[in-house]
Formats: C-alpha cells, sequence, structure tokens
C-alpha cells in the first residue's frame, strides 16, 4: 500500500430517503468524483443506501476532548432543560 | 433455434466469466484499499451476469446441464468469449483500458438486448443495464484521470492501448448464427453497436490524450473456439477446484 492514496474524504450514508446522513467511514481519494465511487463501493455494496454524501475531511471542524468540560457539561445540572418531568401516555411510540 | 440461442446465450456468459474472473484476480492486489475493492464488486457483477445467463442457456440445451457444468467443464475450444476480455490485467491502466473498451460496448450492446424478443435475455440484460453504467463511469473517470494525469500515466496508459486495441475486433465479430437470431429480433445487430462504440472511444481517446493505434490487424477466431495463449492459464486455475473436486457445493 504506497502513501500516495490522495485526501482523506468522509463519507455520510442515508439509509432510506426521508433519514438523515449519517457517518459511517471515510475513503481516499484524488477527486470528489473518485471520492463518491469510492465510497459507494466501499459503503453501499450490500444495498445499504439511498444517497452518499462525501465531505473533505479537512473541511469538518470538530471539537477537541479538552472542550469536553465547557461545552457539555453545564447542560448537565440545568434538570429543567431535560424533558423528564413529563408523563407518558401508553403506547406512544417514537420517543 | 434453441442450438443458436445456446451458442449465443454461451458467447455472453464466457465473455462475462472470464472478464469477470480477469478482475477477481486483482482481490488483494489493488493499487490502494478502495480500488481493490471497487474492482471486486466489479468481477462480482460480471460473475453474477454469467451465472444467470448459463443457467438459461441450460434450460435452452435441456440436457440438465447447469451453470457450474457449463463453466468449470468446457475446454478451451468451447469457450466463445471475446479475446479482449481473456488479456492479462497488466498494469492498472491496462486493466482500466481494457475495462473502457469492454464498458463502452456492453454499454450499447446491453441496452439493444434489453428490447430482445426473447424475454429472460431482455431482463437479464435490463438488470445488467444498471450495472453497466455505474462500470463505464468507474473506467471513463480513470481513462481522463490516467491519460490526462501525468507522464508517466499517459505512457503507461497508450502502452496499454497499443498492445490490446487489436482484440476490440473480436467484440463484433458475427457468423450465420447471428443472423438467424437478429431475423428472429433475438439478438442486437453488432454493426450498428461498432458504429457507436467506435465513435465514443475515439471521443474519449482524444479526451484522454490517446493516440489511437493506426492500421491494426484485428484478431478474431473466438466464434470457433481460437483464442490467445492466455485463456488456457485462465481455465487451469478457475476449474482446478471443480475438477478436483465434481459436483462440489459451497
Amino acid at each position: 500500500m504506497n502513501n500516495n492514496q490522495g485526501v482523506l474524504w468522509e463519507v455520510f450514508v442515508q439509509t432510506k430517503p426521508g433519514l438523515p446522513h449519517k457517518h459511517c467511514g471515510s475513503v481516499h481519494a484524488a477527486d470528489k468524483e473518485m471520492a463518491i465511487q469510492n465510497a459507494r463501493d466501499v459503503y453501499t455494496r450490500r444495498s445499504e443506501g439511498t444517497s452518499i454524501w462525501v465531505v473533505p475531511a479537512e473541511a469538518i471542524i470538530s471539537s477537541s476532548p479538552e472542550d469536553i468540560g465547557s461545552f457539555f457539561e453545564p447542560a448537565n445540572d440545568k434538570i429543567y432543560r431535560h424533558p423528564t418531568f413529563y408523563h407518558v401516555p401508553e403506547g406512544v411510540k417514537y420517543l | 433455434m434453441e442450438k443458436q440461442l445456446f451458442n449465443y446465450l454461451l458467447r455472453l456468459s464466457d465473455s462475462s466469466l472470464i472478464i469477470g474472473h480477469r478482475l477477481s484476480e486483482w482481490c488483494g492486489h489493488g493499487p490502494v484499499l478502495e480500488e481493490d475493492i471497487a474492482l471486486t464488486n466489479i468481477s462480482l457483477d460480471f460473475v453474477g451476469r454469467a451465472n444467470s445467463l448459463y443457467e438459461y442457456a441450460g434450460k435452452v440445451e435441456s440436457k440438465g446441464r447447469t451453470e457450474d457444468d457449463l463453466a468449470y467443464l468446457r475446454n478451451e475450444r468451447e469457450f466463445f468469449n471475446n479475446l479482449l476480455a481473456e488479456q492479462p490485467n497488466g498494469d492498472f491502466a491496462q486493466t482500466i483500458l481494457r475495462q473502457y473498451l469492454t464498458d463502452a460496448f456492453e454499454i450499447h450492446f446491453y441496452e439493444a438486448l434489453a428490447k430482445s424478443k426473447d424475454e429472460t435475455l431482455a431482463g437479464i440484460a435490463a438488470k445488467s443495464l444498471k450495472e453497466i453504467q455505474y462500470h463505464l463511469r468507474h473506467s471513463s473517470s480513470w481513462m481522463l484521470r490516467l491519460g490526462d494525469g501525468t507522464q508517466e500515466s499517459n505512457t503507461r496508459l497508450q502502452n496499454a492501448l497499443n498492445e490490446i486495441y487489436r482484440f476490440t475486433g473480436s467484440l463484433f465479430e458475427t457468423d450465420e448464427n447471428d443472423t438467424v437470431l437478429i431475423a428472429a429480433g433475438i439478438a442486437p445487430n453488432l454493426s450498428t453497436i461498432q458504429h457507436q462504440w467506435q465513435k465514443d472511444v475515439d471521443t474519449m481517446l482524444e479526451k484522454a490524450m490517446l493516440k489511437k493505434p493506426e492500421k491494426v490487424w484485428m484478431q478474431k477466431g473466438n466464434l470457433q473456439g481460437r483464442h490467445t495463449e492466455h485463456l488456457g492459464y485462465i481455465l487451469a486455475e478457475m476449474q482446478s477446484v471443480h475438477r478436483a473436486y465434481p459436483g462440489v457445493k459451497w
């Protein structure tokens, strides 16, 4: 395997029309067309999808592990933000 | 008519199986992981198509031969695949070129075959056509990428073209067997398809900055079971398991 594999692309696959595209992995490719073809071949060959997005990995901005405290912990102590005080009627699906 | 249809089905299925087997040789050897999977996917499309065609051929012949019997228990002179299909993989450029030349033919051929008066054949063709559209998209984008890439990739693709272009004539070989089927509306007329193929290929070669070899003597003989030296080696490997364990099942 050589090092000249092109840049990294993140792959998002939609499993059914209407559902969100979910991240499922990444591929290497030299251009957009190669990226979408590689994504199709690697991630949808057992008919897992109805639509694919590929995004250059460098275009994705992610939070870093050090951000966990300032980003996410403040939400935990405000219990009134969590919809846990409602009585859920029986037989309700999709909550 | 059964006899002619059977021969015709063998030609189609042999061509699919042999190029499918060639592509399967890339499994584990692709230039990058993604391309390894891509070539293997395409290989499976061809083997799957060969399977459907052999199964139908066995029914048409009605001597109780299964798709395995037809694929694994015939010798070299009983195979009628086009000569392009059996050419070695060579380097990646040669594989891509062989694939492009094949896909550019199949896209027109199977589109026409999908209108065949034989319903089973038309059904198999319609299913294959979707796969072929993707094969062509894959090989076309690589043709442009390699041809219009670096000096090295262009040279490799040009060398491949000089080496295997002479086998493209065998895609269009016909005989009296075809005449009967064309008259019955079962088989498409290859001369129309050759015209469309040539037009597409010429355009592609120009875009990919390649020079079409001139004054090429086209190699033929596959309809009589005459092949290049490569087919014997393919069959020896491909059929060895079935011949060592006759009737073996997965």
